[in-house]
């Protein structure tokens, strides 16, 4: 088995085919919307492919050290062009095929005009934190 | 034995030790580990005495720890291996809990695990699903708040404003794994209620038992979050409104009102409505005003702003948020919602979808999504 991250993106990614903004779509297409996310994670739960899923706020900032005993310095809220992480979904599956099959499966959510989405999302294989032992 | 009734003898079975001469941490951690086994034993082999037995168990807990401690350290143990005769005190050795989990000197996160682990008699690992932390996370955070409490005096009331406050915590974190909190908070507010006799302390446990009556409505079948407004009253828990009035009514007699006394007003004038628009709101603005005097709190403000769009229209509603400071979480969606009523379509639009991108829960942005496309599908094309 191996983890794959499947990052969704609320900017930075390709736009995507059926690129309508949320808020622009009937009421009932957003509730079909998650609706399909929610069944597609159940699904991955029963197949035992499930390992954790997170959604994350649009807001947020840069942060660094600025040295021992100063305040920390940020850099926010971010910039319009900058690369905006939505969520991620961790999967644990037999191999990078299938990760590609249900990254493909969840880009197709339902979206304005009911019509699919088909929106970009990342797929990122794990390091492993072990070699393996017969390597 | 069902395991709420086993939690409740938590307190108790801690309180024995500490009388028998155990520091509060070693305690705690004795009945914890005596927990842990009667959860594992009890359903196959159920006990007569249920807290005798685990007294038994966690006294036997702490004397291996106390003496594996001791010869580590070359010291003679300091209590006695048997303990002293006499009755074993059986009620209320909650009170001083409460108020030693919720020191003021421990942050509420830190309060919040402690008074549920000590007081609510959960295991660390169901507390630590309920807040998704890793178990060992949560064992850190118990174990750094009871050093840093340690050697507080047990014998005097603490800080009242803070065990409610932690309560209150609890309650609003809802239902996560498999504990119930908004129904454990309940069951530790009762008991202390019972145990205090603080108007306050009743004014807190009507204002869960009016929010717990309407749970089943809160959420629709598929998980979305449902308003106020649109919830089906006919599903309200009249049970636990009667009680919750009950309750309050006695507590305002006694003309000590509180800030959870006036929420608690507030939601009971809520429970009394047939639908919104049969809701006294006039009375709820005069609770809100007492609730600012009482607190000053901006989210008051807040709220007091969409009673007063309620009860006398929207653009009074909007002059009374132009008081309110708009970095407030809620402004937003308060804003587009009052702005809605006043027939301000696209800007109420444009504000649900802002304030959906500030939302601190998927429930809340969800919801709030699905306001800016309904308003949005309402404007002429």
């Amino acid at each position: 088995m191996a983890k794959y991250l499947l990052l969704k993106h609320y900017r930075g990614a390709p736009a995507s085919v059926n690129d309508v903004p949320m808020d622009q779509w009937a009421p009932e297409e957003v509730t079909a919307h998650i609706r399909y996310m929610e069944d597609f994670a159940a699904r991955l739960e029963a197949t035992g492919e499930f390992v954790d899923k997170q959604a994350l706020s649009p807001q947020g900032a840069f942060v660094r050290s600025d040295g021992e005993g100063r305040p920390p310095v940020t850099d926010g809220p971010f910039a319009e062009t900058k690369d905006l992480i939505a969520g991620w979904m961790v999967i644990d599956v037999e191999s990078y095929e299938r990760a590609l099959e249900l990254a493909a499966e969840l880009s197709a959510a339902p979206g304005a005009g009911g019509r699919p989405v088909q929106e970009w999302l990342e797929v990122r294989p794990f390091l492993t934190m072990a070699p393996a032992a017969t390597g | 034995m069902n395991e709420a009734l086993l939690r409740g003898l938590v307190p108790a079975v801690i309180g024995v030790l500490v009388r028998r001469g155990a520091d509060f941490a070693s305690a705690e951690d004795a009945v914890q580990e005596a927990l842990i086994r009667a959860l594992e034993h009890w359903p196959d082999d159920p006990p007569r005495d249920p807290k005798g037995w685990l007294v038994a168990a966690a006294w036997r807990k702490f004397l291996d720890a106390a003496r594996a401690e001791s010869s580590r350290r070359g010291r003679e143990l300091a209590v006695q291996d048997e303990p002293p005769a006499g009755p074993v005190p059986g009620t209320d050795d909650s009170l001083w809990l409460y108020f030693l989990c919720a020191h003021p000197s421990l942050p509420p996160g830190s309060a919040v695990a402690l008074t549920l682990r000590a007081v609510g008699g959960l295991t660390t690992r169901q507390i630590a699903t309920a807040y998704l932390v890793p178990e060992a996370t949560m064992a850190q955070r118990i174990s750094r708040a009871k050093r840093r409490i340690a050697g507080q005096p047990l014998d005097r009331p603490g800080d009242l404003p803070t065990v409610l406050r932690v309560l209150y915590l609890v309650f609003n974190e809802g239902y996560s794994g498999d504990v119930d909190l908004e129904a454990e908070a309940i069951r530790l507010t009762r008991q202390l209620a019972a145990a205090t006799g603080e108007p306050e302390v009743a004014g807190l446990l009507a204002l869960m038992l009016l929010h717990h009556s309407r749970r089943a409505s809160r959420r629709g079948p598929d998980g979305r979050l449902v308003p106020l407004a649109e919830q089906d009253r006919s599903r309200w828990d009249t049970r636990l409104i009667a009680e919750g009035v009950t309750i309050l009514q006695a507590a305002l007699a006694r003309d000590r009102l509180g800030e959870y006394q006036a929420q608690a007003a507030v939601a009971a004038l809520h429970a009394d409505a047939p639908s919104t628009a049969e809701t006294d709101w006039v009375q709820i603005v005069e609770w809100y005003d007492e609730l600012l005097g009482l607190t000053g709190s901006p989210v008051v403000r807040l709220n007091r702003a969409v009673a007063v769009g309620e009860a006398d229209g929207p653009q009074a509603g909007l002059a009374e948020l132009s008081e309110v400071d708009p970095a407030l979480p809620r402004y937003t969606a308060v804003r587009a919602y009052l702005l809605e009523r006043a027939g301000d379509l696209e800007q109420a639009a444009d504000l649900y979808a802002e304030a959906s991108r500030a939302a601190t829960s998927v429930p809340e942005r969800d919801h709030l999504t699905r306001e800016a496309a309904r308003v949005r599908q309402s404007l002429p094309r």
